[in-house]
């Protein structure tokens, strides 16, 4: 992106053009662009594929607010009860089959490697 | 006749007719194409952007089902930071400020970032960087990113220890000034592969090189070279933006591979890039502060769509204050963002920005 003010840059992409983030499959869609290089329709037909929904529905707030609720993936609102942090990547990583670092570190600890 | 409200290069407002913002349009690519040796946008793209910036509305936006991936250069920076980063003041944490990103503002991805955005000055502090990321990972579900600058300008006498090319140039000593670019990209290279290990000893999903080749061709070097270590020995993603929109010849016999790097335009220096093994690229284009947004934007997306067919990672375009169409001033304009972002979507075919 680029440098400016919150409102008049960041702000003004994510209204325009971007995904969402985990108000909708933004972020999973971003996982499988860093984990495997792939380019957006690539990304986004395999993680629809994952998700079981079509590739116009990663961008739908409604519709993945429910699919994240769900899957248990981590949702925008504060839901007690709901996986966050470490609990949703964990979960991110078993659905997408890759491997997140902050979570392996976590589980090397757990299993006193 | 129909005026339309145009934003200029430095963010002013204007008033340009309607074939007034087709010549620019159609000059605008055509300065990109000559430039850089590229194909200009085509007629359809033309007329795809004519009616962006003719549509009266306030912003506009990409169609619905074409959003695309957002990463940053320290975005999360902008709400703690002070004017110097256009950052507002608010006093919020790093960690508090990501977590906002996160979850208040839908962010994709996320990067942590030090005050001080270069990995030299980074490195004798990179424990406290690392329990910050470690902080942050425990909370954040999105992707994170360390990122900072190669910035090999602050290798240089008097902030480091090697020669200043720019005071060497000046009196003749070419040769000294290309021994000491080379010095000072090795020292670099050190840096950045340090800083990027305690990274990924930290849990770290990716590192960010940003403004890359800001002092030239060498730090373009050090900056592949330091790429090529991370990639190929820890598990970071690696992105690689831009300075500029193409490669300063400071050096000027810099190779990588086989290829010069001075005067690459981005659909060049994106082949290198994957060849070191980064996972996404953000090519850079400059914006003429003279020239309308219209102008700009249609340079950029030419310059930006062939980067992005040639390429075999993801491209997200830099469309920050003063490159990729957006103008330079302090308050970016969000109907001239809003274009910018829609545009680099649409006809720079971009896979994130």
């Amino acid at each position: 992106m680029g440098v400016g003010d919150p409102v008049g840059m960041p702000m003004a992409h994510v209204l325009a053009s971007g995904m969402g983030g985990i108000r909708t499959a933004g972020d999973l869609v971003a996982r499988m662009q860093l984990h495997r290089k792939m380019r957006i329709p690539e990304a986004k037909a395999f993680v629809a594929e994952k998700l079981g929904v079509g590739v116009a529905d990663l961008s739908d707030e409604v519709l993945m607010r429910e699919v994240r609720e769900d899957l248990d993936i981590g949702v925008v609102t504060a839901m007690p009860g709901a996986a966050r942090g470490l609990a949703a990547k964990a979960r991110i990583a078993r659905l997408l089959g890759i491997e997140i670092a902050s979570v392996e570190i976590l589980r090397r600890k757990l299993e006193g490697d | 006749m129909a005026t339309h409200r145009m934003r200029m290069g430095d963010g002013r407002v204007e008033h340009v007719s309607s074939e007034g913002l087709r010549a620019d349009i159609l000059a605008g690519t055509e300065d990109a194409a000559d430039r850089g040796g590229i194909p200009t946008i085509t007629e359809q793209e033309r007329d795809h952007l004519f009616d962006l910036f003719a549509y009266p509305g306030r912003i506009v936006g990409v169609e619905a089902g074409r959003e695309v991936v957002l990463s940053d250069d320290g975005v999360a920076g902008s709400l703690y930071t002070e004017q110097g980063d256009s950052g507002v003041g608010v006093p919020v944490s790093r960690e508090q400020a990501i977590r906002l990103f996160e979850r208040a503002f839908g962010f994709d991805t996320i990067e942590l970032g030090h005050a001080d955005y270069s990995f030299k000055p980074v490195k004798p502090v990179v424990a406290n960087e690392q329990q910050c990321m470690e902080s942050v990972l425990l909370a954040t579900i999105i992707p994170v990113f360390y990122g900072a600058m190669p910035n090999l300008a602050t290798y240089a006498r008097p902030d480091g220890p090697f020669g200043n090319p720019s005071d060497l140039m000046p009196l003749g000593k070419i040769d000294e000034a290309r021994v000491a670019q080379m010095e000072a990209a090795g020292a670099c290279t050190r840096d950045m592969v340090y800083v990027g290990r305690k990274m990924a000893e930290a849990g770290a999903d990716g590192l960010d090189f940003d403004t890359t080749a800001s002092a030239g061709d060498a730090e373009f070097l050090a900056t592949l070279l330091a790429i090529e270590e991370l990639s190929a020995n820890t598990h970071l993603s690696i992105q690689v933006g831009m300075a500029a929109e193409f490669v300063l010849g400071m050096h000027g016999e810099v190779s990588y591979r086989g290829e010069r790097l001075a005067g690459l335009y981005p659909h060049k220096q994106v082949k290198l890039v994957e060849q070191a093994g980064a996972s996404v690229f953000g090519p850079v284009v400059n914006t003429n502060t003279r020239m309308s947004t219209a102008w700009n934007v249609a340079r950029a997306v030419t310059f930006v769509k062939a980067c992005s067919e040639v390429a075999t990672i993801p491209i997200h375009a830099n469309v920050g204050m003063g490159v990729g169409g957006v103008p330079m001033c302090e308050t970016p304009p969000v109907d001239a963002v809003t274009r910018a972002s829609a545009a680099m979507v649409e006809i720079g075919r971009v896979d994130g920005l």
